[in-house]
This record gives C-alpha cells, structure tokens and sequence, in this order.
C-alpha cells in the first residue's frame, strides 16, 4: 500500500475516532439534558454542573469530525450533507439552543431560568432525534424508501435513549445522594429501547446491503466476528444488573458509565466493518471521495502533533474535574 | 427567489451572526489575562471583580461563537459542496488546521479557565487563560489566511480544473494577508474596548457602578484612544492594497463607475445601477484620487473595464461608509473621553453625564463597524468565490429554493432572538449588584450555585 492509498484509511480511522468520541461525549450531555425536566431546581443545578466545563471542548469533537469529512473526503461531505440538509439544519438549530441556554440560564434574570432550562432540554431533544434520524438514514445508505423512512424513524427515537442511557449512568458517577438513586432509575427505563435499537441496527445493516451481509455471514469471518456480538450482549446485560443492584451507589458507581460507553465502542466497530471501504454505503468509497494525496499529506503531519496534544490536554481538563460534581463558581 | 441569492443569504445570516462573537473573544481573551495579571500583580480586589464580570461575558460570547462555528463547518458544503471539490487541496488544510490548532485549545482550556480557580494552581490557571486567548487568535490567523487566500490567491496550480497546493507559504502569507489579519485584529480590540467603556459608563449612569467600573472605563478608553489611530492607518494600507490586487472593489466602494483622473472622494451619493451613475452627489473634489493615489489628478479605474466581473455597488458604497463613519465616531469619542477622564484624576463617578451617555451609546459599536467592513470585502469579492478563478454560481448546491428558505427563516429567527437575548443578559448583568464572596468552607447558597 502507497501514501495514496494509506492516507485515505488514517483519514477514515481519524474521521471514525472523532464521530466516536463525538457521540460518547456529547452524547453524556445531550443525556444528561434530555433528564433535565426530571429532576427538581437544586438537581438541575448539579446536573449542569457535572457537564459545565466539558460541554465545549465535547462538541468540538464533532467540528473535526465533520471538518474530516470536509477536507479529506469533500465529495462524500456534500453527498452526505445535501442529501440530510434538513436534518443537520435541525440538529444544528438544536445544538445552538442547548448551547447557549447552558450559559444564559445562570446570567439571565431570575425568572427566566425555566425558559432557558426548556431550551436547553428543547434543543438537546432536537439534536438528538436528528441525529438518530441522520444515522438511520446513513446506514441504509442515504437510500430514500418506505422501509427506510420508517427505519429511520425509528432510530430517531431510540437514539436519544441511548443518550439518556449514557446520560443518566454520567450522573451515576458524577452526583451523590438522592439525584444518583434518581438516575439510576432513570439508566433503568432507558436500557430497553437501546437493547431494541441495537437489534434493530444489527438486522437491518445486513438486509439492506448485500455486501454487509457477505462480509459477516460467510465462514470462518462469522466466527471470527462473533466476539463483538457477544460481548455487546454481555456489556449490557451486565449494565443491566448493575443499575439493578445497590452496588452502584457505592464504588462502583463509574462502572455502569464505563460499560455503555463500550457498547458504544461495539456498535461503533461492527458498523465501521460493515462500511469499510465504503464512506456513502456501496456508493463511495473512500479512495474515490479523498483530496489529493500532497494536501492529505500536510493535514497529516499537523494532526500527528495535534491529536496527541487535544487528547493529552482533554484527558488533563477531565482530571481537573475528576470525582464528584461539586457547585462550578467562576474564578 | 433564486436558489443562489437564498443560499448566499443563508451563508450570510449565519456568517455576520458568527462573526460577532469572536470579534469580542479574540481581544477579551488578552483583556482577561491582562485583569488577571494585574490582580496577581497588585493584590488589588477591583482586578479581581473585573476578571470576574468579564469572565462570564467572555463565557457567554464563547458559547454563541461556539455553535455558530459548528453550523459553518456543516454550511460550507451543504452551501457551497463545489467550493471544496474545487479548492478543497486549499482550503481544507487551512480549516483543518483551525481545528486543531486553535478550537480545541481553547474550548477545552475554557473549561479549567471559568471554572478551575481553586482546582489547579495560580500559574496553571493563568496559563489557561493564555491558552484561550492565544487560541482565539489563532483561530483567526487561520480563518483569515484562507479568507485572504479566496481574495489574493497565490500558491496554487489548476490541473483538471482542480486546485492544488504549490507553496503553502505563498498560500498562507498570501498578498492581501498580513493588511487583512491586522485590520481584523484591531477591530477586535476596538470592539471589545468599546464594550469595555460602554458597559462601564452605563453602569454610572444607572447608579450601579462596582469596584472595577473605573478601572475598566479606563483600560476601555485608553485602549480605544490607542488602537484607533493604529486602525485607520491599517485600513488606509489595506485599501491601498486592496486598489492594486481587486481594483473593482474600490471603484464600487468610491461609486467609481467610468475611469477618471482627479475623482473625487463622495461623501453622499445614491449608486444607481441602472444608469451606471450616482444620483445627489456630495464630495470633497479630487479626495479620492488623493487618498487612493496619493496624488491629485492620479488615476482611478471605473467599474466600466470590468463588464460583468464586478460586485453591486450600493452596498459596498453604503457598508464603506457607515464602516468609517463608526471609525470616525471612534476615534472622537475615544479621544474626548480619555482626555476628560484624565482631567478628573481617572475618577470614574465625575465623569460629565453627556460624555457617559455618549459611551454607552457605542457599547457596540464595534459590531457595526465591523459587520458593515466585512460585507464590503465579501460583496466585494462578488460574483467570485475566490477572486478571478471561481464564481460563486459554480459552486452552489442543487438544495431547492424552498428548502433553503425554510432553513433561513428559521436560523435567522433563532439569530435574532439570541442577538437580543445576549444584549438584554450583558445590560442584566452590569445591573446586579455583585454577589459577596461565600467565605472560605461556607456552603454556598442555592441561588448562588451553577455558575455554568
């Protein structure tokens, strides 16, 4: 394999670790809005505050995952987005919303804070559902049909749970007291439809597209594969045992955060095998949609020093806040 | 309405909303590290509240620049798919390295920056605040070498009808800009130092002047009074070479229509496209040949060499003038208010009413100023996308009209709202009375808690 061709695959790996890390991490506080309703002032208060200071650099994440797929793979990037031009305007009108409700609602007059509490709820349910739209229709390859109507649809339901899930078991591990038997109940009621949704995501990749059907049904790759499957089933099984139990109260209360985020590891895995090489499904590959080899190149270099560095000093600002959420006062 | 004109209006409305917010982070991020030196420095409580206040400003700015930043990186190909499949070997790196360089510094060093006092130390903390600021600034190095590079590109060859990078040190440090990155600069100081005064002097006016009122109607004034000359220096450099690389933008901004020697620098006209003429002309005879040319009967081209390549001109006429008129009132009010707060021993409280009212008028003025400077190069540019190689209409997306429409009416009530909604929350703040600090183990009161 030459430059010409490798470039392309660390783009895509580059590209899939930055949608993954996107989704964990504002998936957390996408979550951790949807609860907002739920909970009483005071939890309000530490519900933000448990996801004040990350908020930011989190949805950056999706900035560069998007600016990949802009610069290194420009034909897919208007393929992809016109074809869900009013699902990422959407999401976008969410993501503002949530955005600046985050930081009006403690600077704005005193009777205005639940209006600002509804938007950022508002908007972290906007951009959710649309997001959940965009990945139903993305893994049926932008194909526009009654059954994908439908499968999208339905994904743009089960993602906010999924964001709840993740949200809520956040919460286990950043509060205390009574918010954190509140969120357990809450990562309770939201494990179902996520069982359901990766089902559903399962089944309807290999039926839809011949060659993911291939690529997992043929031997001795079934068995090969069988693993991820496996211990998709087992992470949340697992999970839901532990929510069940009073352990996560105790020490163990990252557990449940740890074990959705690697679900979403899996899932992330078995859908980037089935794609692979393909970033539109069986309509683009990656080779075909690149920029030239010279300008991946010098995006490269500048990615090996800084990719290193933003995951280093992300690591350091989460160490900063480690533990418990307490009260965020500006210095 | 045409799919194009939507489509650009959409890039525009989302644009203008944009740029406002880095426009004060860029320079409040320096002011911020500054308060906060001082108070490391001298102890003095009054840096203190300041850093404070403008902390939660700079916060709130933060977080609109933010998500407004997000949708530009999911416009320029929803918008524009053709822009990046043209000079995507261009512009991507330069937006890549944005990315990497500058928006993840600062939105994760934001964090430990607000809310990490008392969690890391003095110096770690101090350095965060300088990793913000240093990475606002970087984020418009790289914004504006590309935006300079769609102005003055140089650095590239075209096979295939592709662009592809020849020199990466042409393409950045290409000609027009070094005048634009410091005419951009300098706007953001002006901004932020009008923003400064602005809410101080309304402040005093409202009675609710705080320890820090003073002190920052100082720093605002005396940065103002300072950058202003500074500004109008590099704004005359940067039109003159703006005349010698996009000689049509400045035929437009002078209402220049038929080539002339000797023309003259219009202080009123209406442009009349339709006659290819100025209607009421006022203007000072030969002004623009001079400032232009620096010479009286010096030669300016007209818009008629340039059939059918050159931009409207009613706006970039209207936009130019109102940019140096704000310059202009600047420049007045920045001078007059730093030399009568001199006379007064810097005591904020005998500041002569007028005077406040007048600084408070221009809170944001530095908006104006640079929302209406910046449609004059961007129309200016019209109707190419990058100047001479590419037009606009080649690179727009097949996204039907009403799609289009649908999308804009809703970013631009949602922009509106927020406008307001961010003006009202900054005049809200400098009208509460700043909260006493909880003593030290105190368990803070619920009303005081989540400063998110």
């Amino acid at each position: 394999m030459n430059w010409a061709e490798a470039l392309p695959v660390i783009f895509l790996a580059l590209m899939g670790l930055a949608m993954l890390a996107y989704v964990v991490l504002d998936g957390y506080d996408l979550g951790v809005g949807l609860l907002l309703p739920r909970a009483g002032d005071a939890d309000k208060d530490t519900m933000i505050d448990s996801i004040g200071p990350f908020w930011d650099a989190n949805e950056t994440w999706l900035v560069l995952g998007v600016g990949i797929l802009l610069i290194a793979f420009p034909k897919a990037h208007g393929m992809v987005l016109g074809a869900l031009y009013l699902p990422v305007a959407l999401m976008l009108v969410g993501l503002i919303l949530r955005g600046v409700a985050f930081d009006f609602r403690v600077k704005a007059r005193d009777d205005h804070k639940p209006l600002w509490n509804f938007a950022f709820f508002a908007g972290s349910g906007l951009a959710a559902l649309a997001q959940g739209w965009m990945l139903g229709r993305y893994i049926t390859g932008l194909e526009v049909n009654a059954w994908t109507t439908a499968f999208a649809a339905v994904i743009a339901l089960l993602l906010p749970a999924a964001y709840v899930l993740l949200g809520a078991s956040w919460l286990v591990m950043k509060t205390d007291g009574e918010l954190q038997r509140k969120a357990r109940d809450w990562a309770r009621i939201a494990w179902p439809p996520v069982v359901l949704g990766m089902a559903l995501i399962s089944l309807a990749t290999p039926w839809v597209s011949e060659s993911v059907r291939t690529r997992w049904f043929t031997m001795p790759e079934f068995i090969a594969l069988l693993p991820i499957p496996l211990a998709t089933v087992a992470a949340l099984g697992a999970t839901r045992w532990l929510l069940g139990s009073d352990h996560v109260l105790g020490r163990w209360c990252a557990l449940p955060f740890v074990l959705v985020v690697s679900v979403f590891l899996l899932g992330f895995v078995g859908l980037a095998y089935s794609l692979y090489p393909y970033v539109v499904m069986d309509r683009l590959t990656i080779w075909q949609a690149a920029s030239a080899t010279e300008s991946l190149a010098i995006i490269a270099i500048g990615c090996a020093v800084t990719v290193p560095a933003i995951v280093g000093y992300t690591v350091f600002a989460y160490r900063v806040f480690w533990g418990k959420a307490r009260a965020l006062k500006y210095a | 309405m045409d799919a194009l004109v939507l489509a650009r209006m959409q890039f525009a409305a989302n644009i203008t909303f944009h740029i406002l917010f880095p426009t004060i982070t860029i320079a409040l991020g320096w002011a911020l590290l500054f308060f906060r030196w001082r108070w490391l420095k001298t102890q003095d409580a009054a840096w203190l509240g300041a850093y404070r206040f403008w902390t939660k400003v700079f916060a709130l700015s933060f977080a609109l620049g933010v998500v407004s930043g997000i949708v530009m990186s999911f416009q320029f190909g929803t918008n524009w798919p053709g822009f990046m499949q043209t000079v995507g070997n261009i512009a991507g790196p330069l937006l890549g390295y944005e990315v990497l360089t500058a928006f993840f510094l600062e939105a994760s060093f934001l964090g430990i920056m607000l809310f990490g006092h008392g969690r890391v130390s003095e110096r770690v903390h101090l350095v965060a605040t300088f990793l913000v600021a240093f990475g606002t600034t970087m984020s418009a190095f790289w914004i504006l070498a590309l935006n300079s590079w769609m102005h003055t590109p140089a650095g590239y060859v075209i096979r295939d009808g592709e662009f592809f990078a020849a020199s990466w040190l042409h393409i950045v440090f290409n000609p027009s800009f070094p005048y634009r990155l410091t005419h951009v600069l300098l706007a953001s100081g002006l901004t932020v130092s009008f923003l400064l005064a602005g809410v101080a002097a309304w402040q005093l006016l409202r009675g609710k002047a705080q320890a820090w009122t003073g002190r920052t109607l100082r720093v605002g004034l005396t940065m103002g009074a300072v950058l202003i000359p500074l500004q109008i220096l590099a704004g005359d450099a940067h039109g003159l070479n703006t005349l010698e690389h996009q000689p049509q933008k400045i035929a437009a901004m002078e209402g220049i229509w038929q080539t002339e020697r000797g023309a003259p620098l219009l202080l009123f006209a209406w442009p009349d496209a339709a006659t290819q003429s100025n209607k009421f002309a006022l203007g000072i005879p030969k002004g623009a040949s001079l400032i232009l040319t620096h010479d009286l009967d010096g030669e300016i081209k007209g818009l008629n060499e340039f059939e059918g390549a050159h931009p409207p001109v009613a706006p970039l006429f209207w936009g130019f003038r109102v940019m140096v008129g704000t310059g202009v009132l600047m420049l007045a009010a920045s001078w007059t208010g730093w030399w009568l707060l001199r006379r007064r021993r810097w005591q904020a409280a005998a500041m002569p009413r007028p005077m406040l009212w007048w600084l408070a008028g221009m809170t944001f003025s530095g908006w104006l100023a640079t929302v209406a400077g910046w449609y004059v190069t961007e129309i200016g540019r019209q109707p190419f996308v990058v100047f001479g190689l590419l037009r606009t209409a080649d690179v727009a997306s097949s996204v039907s009209s009403p799609m289009i429409a649908l999308t804009l009416t809703l970013y631009c009530t949602l922009y509106l709202v927020l406008i307001v909604a961010y003006i009202t929350v900054v005049k809200h703040m400098a009208e509460k009375p700043e909260a006493a600090p909880a003593p030290a183990g105190a368990p803070v009161p619920a009303p005081l808690r989540s400063a998110t």
